[in-house]
């Protein structure tokens, strides 16, 4: 993703060479705020969006206020609890508590508030952004799950998965995609027809259930990042082939370029061609389309977690937490069930959003 | 013309062939067969679990088993599901009418509504309208199918007016035909609804950026000088123009007819292809998966050609000639 402004970046820097490395510094915060300010406010909201979920994954043991495998046995779907500002009278003791919730109907998993206690919620506590005194007496922000985990925390522990594999899978199939389209579009010819009608092939694979077929081929023992890899790679197989055939078209047109011509004429082997003149061209615009790619492998391992076929638990990720709502029954009891399903959305909704301005912004049509 | 369509069939096969063998091959990656789960059951003797091993030919090895199945295939005969001990092509016939009828009311409603909107929304471009819908479409677009799904289902149990999921009411088969075609059609509105989501942001998107792009070309300047009024000039000359990708997305929905949307169907319950594939990839259940995607991919292909061939009949600037070359 740091390779994306970097034709801009050059271009200033190529006509007014700074000096040293605090006025280049100078001239990236000042270029940064520039875009910031001449993006429009979907943009930012996105960007806000997104490094909120990246420090998520980057930081989960400090915005989960709980252990996100913790059973409280005694609290299984449990509503979200409302947060009570205490009267300033009672600032000494905190500003925030929440009543704590007991059982009274263990079937129809109801709960009352206990009125005459309080359970004091803490900022920047016990190493927790926030959390209350102990452990055992809980805050569950957005309600509990039906083994009584802390709903919130492992949504910031899914993070970790939803969040990476987007850029894990886009990493893999980006490099895939771009030698062999770029190879595929310098070489012309048989090469190039053969290459372009195994990419077609693998196109017209009907993807999601090719993804469900290989998802069964993952032993059910491995661990968490394993799983993770796995699915990454399958997805990446899936995917590469239409980034290729893209990224060949761009190469096709480039191959003769005057500056490609010149290099071969000096004499530059194949391989030189490749990586000094024909994917430098195309890098720019295949970032760009690589980003607008992220959603689809955030859709696709929601997919999967929710078949049961994706990250097991306890692990979490925001596919196998939503997977609950599968049933209508949790859906009509525990509404909150539905919550991981709205961070999947804001998530696919900013990279479209960022990817969609990015397009635009970086196309050479707009320049100005 | 018929150079080209002989060139477009000749393509077919290799593609098809490729695909089917990367399915088998995907499909036998799996450990296990269907046989696996038969034979964790006590009840089933193991002499019985070799004959049905061999009955299916399951003990054969991956490419006699693929070249079997190729064989059976070239003769018009799909096999035999095994979990459902019925013809493949007949199973998937009768699933066929929910996932056809639900794709298209589904396409009907996005084409209806992005088609217009996208006109609408071009023509007013950046006004308040522009922007409101625009950013509506994105939201629209981002949202998952299966999480709409799931809103869909939160809905008709908060509101009840609509049936929770199922393809038809418990008491379908006693209803007379009036009733059930409206029991059918209560039961569709909501999936319809949810599939379509998606299909007008994103339609709406196309057509907004196609009339955009048309509507500072030099014929539109023409006839904008001729004095024709902006009703025609938009309508007759921009719009005309604009309408060549959606053929060609009319080709590719063809191919979505079948099986497009199995998580929606599996989340709403309706009893349609994607449902039924998903099952049988899980179920490891050959014979009906490669029908299926054997099916699919046929159907995709023809629809990018009958694509081409409209485009080739509705745009005097693209012939046979240049779409050969392609």
């Amino acid at each position: 993703m740091s390779a994306l402004p970097k034709p801009i970046a050059d271009a200033t820097t190529r006509s007014e060479p700074p000096r040293n490395a605090a006025s280049r510094m100078r001239r990236m915060v000042a270029g940064t705020r520039d875009e910031w300010r001449r993006a429009p406010w979907t943009v930012r909201l996105s960007i806000i969006c997104l490094l909120m979920f990246y420090l998520f994954a980057a930081a989960s043991p400090v915005f989960a206020p709980y252990d996100p495998t913790h059973q409280y046995r005694n609290l299984p779907d449990c509503p979200p609890m409302r947060l009570h500002l205490a009267p300033p009278s009672q600032w000494s003791h905190g500003f925030f508590f929440a009543y704590p919730l007991t059982m009274t109907d263990a079937m129809a998993r109801r709960f009352s508030e206990d009125r005459t206690r309080r359970t004091w919620v803490r900022l920047f506590h016990r190493g927790h952004l926030f959390t209350t005194d102990s452990p055992a007496d809980p805050y569950f922000m957005l309600g509990s799950e039906n083994l009584g985990r802390d709903l919130f925390s492992r949504i910031v522990y899914g993070a970790r998965v939803s969040m990476c594999i987007g850029l894990v899978g886009v990493f893999i199939s980006f490099s895939l995609g771009i030698m062999v389209g770029a190879f595929s579009g310098l070489m012309g010819g048989m090469t190039d027809n053969l290459i372009m009608r195994w990419c077609e092939i693998e196109m017209s694979l009907p993807s999601f259930y090719f993804l469900l077929a290989l998802a069964a081929v993952i032993p059910s023992g491995m661990s968490t990042v394993a799983t993770f890899f796995m699915i990454v790679a399958i997805m990446a197989f899936i995917s590469w082939a239409g980034f290729a055939r893209v990224i060949r078209g761009m190469a096709a047109a480039v191959r003769s370029a005057p500056f490609v011509e010149a290099g071969r004429a000096l004499g530059a082997s194949r391989t030189r061609l490749l990586l000094r003149h024909v994917i430098p061209t195309v890098l720019g615009f295949a970032a760009v389309n690589a980003s607008l790619s992220i959603p689809g492998y955030i859709l696709g391992e929601s997919s999967l977690s929710l078949l049961g076929l994706g990250i097991q638990e306890p692990a979490a990720s925001w596919g196998n937490l939503l997977s609950q709502a599968m049933d209508p029954q949790n859906i009509e009891h525990y509404p909150w069930v539905l919550i991981p399903g709205i961070f999947i959305s804001l998530a696919v909704m900013a990279f479209n959003f960022l990817g969609d301005y990015m397009r635009d912004r970086l196309d050479p049509a707009n320049l100005n | 013309m018929a150079r080209f369509l002989v060139k477009r069939i000749l393509i077919m096969i290799p593609l098809m062939l490729g695909i089917t063998l990367i399915s088998f091959i995907a499909m036998s990656l799996v450990p296990g067969n269907f046989i696996t789960n038969l034979a964790l059951d006590p009840h089933i003797s193991p002499q019985v679990i070799k004959q049905m091993e061999a009955e299916f030919g399951l003990d054969q090895p991956l490419m006699v088993r693929y070249f079997r199945w190729l064989w059976q295939v070239v003769h018009l005969n799909f096999g035999v599901s095994l979990a459902y001990r019925v013809n493949v092509t007949s199973l998937i016939a009768s699933r066929a009418v929910n996932t056809v009828l639900l794709s298209l009311a589904s396409m009907m409603l996005s084409w209806a509504l992005a088609i217009p909107i996208g006109i609408i929304v071009a023509v007013r471009q950046n006004s308040l309208l522009d922007r409101g819908l625009s950013f509506f479409s994105f939201l629209g677009m981002s949202v998952p199918a299966f999480f709409l799904a799931f809103l869909a289902m939160d809905f008709a149990l908060w509101s009840g007016v609509f049936p929770v999921g199922g393809s038809f009411s418990p008491d379908y088969a006693a209803l007379d035909a009036w009733s059930k075609a409206a029991d059918r059609v209560n039961h569709l509105i909501l999936p319809a609804l949810v599939l379509g989501v998606s299909g007008v942001a994103s339609l709406m998107r196309l057509m907004r950026s196609q009339i955009l792009e048309l509507k500072n070309s030099e014929f539109v300047r023409t006839a904008r000088a001729k004095g024709l009024p902006e009703r025609t000039v938009i309508y007759k000359h921009v719009l005309r123009n604009a309408l060549n990708p959606f053929v060609t997305m009319a080709g590719y929905g063809l191919a979505d007819l079948l099986g497009g949307a199995a998580l929606v169907e599996s989340v709403m319950n309706l009893q349609g292809l994607g449902l039924l594939l998903l099952n049988a990839v899980r179920s490891l259940d050959v014979p009906l998966v490669m029908g299926s995607v054997l099916m699919g991919t046929i159907l995709l292909l023809i629809g990018n050609l009958a694509a081409d061939i409209a485009l080739v009949a509705v745009d005097p600037r693209v012939d046979f000639s240049t779409l050969a070359s392609q």
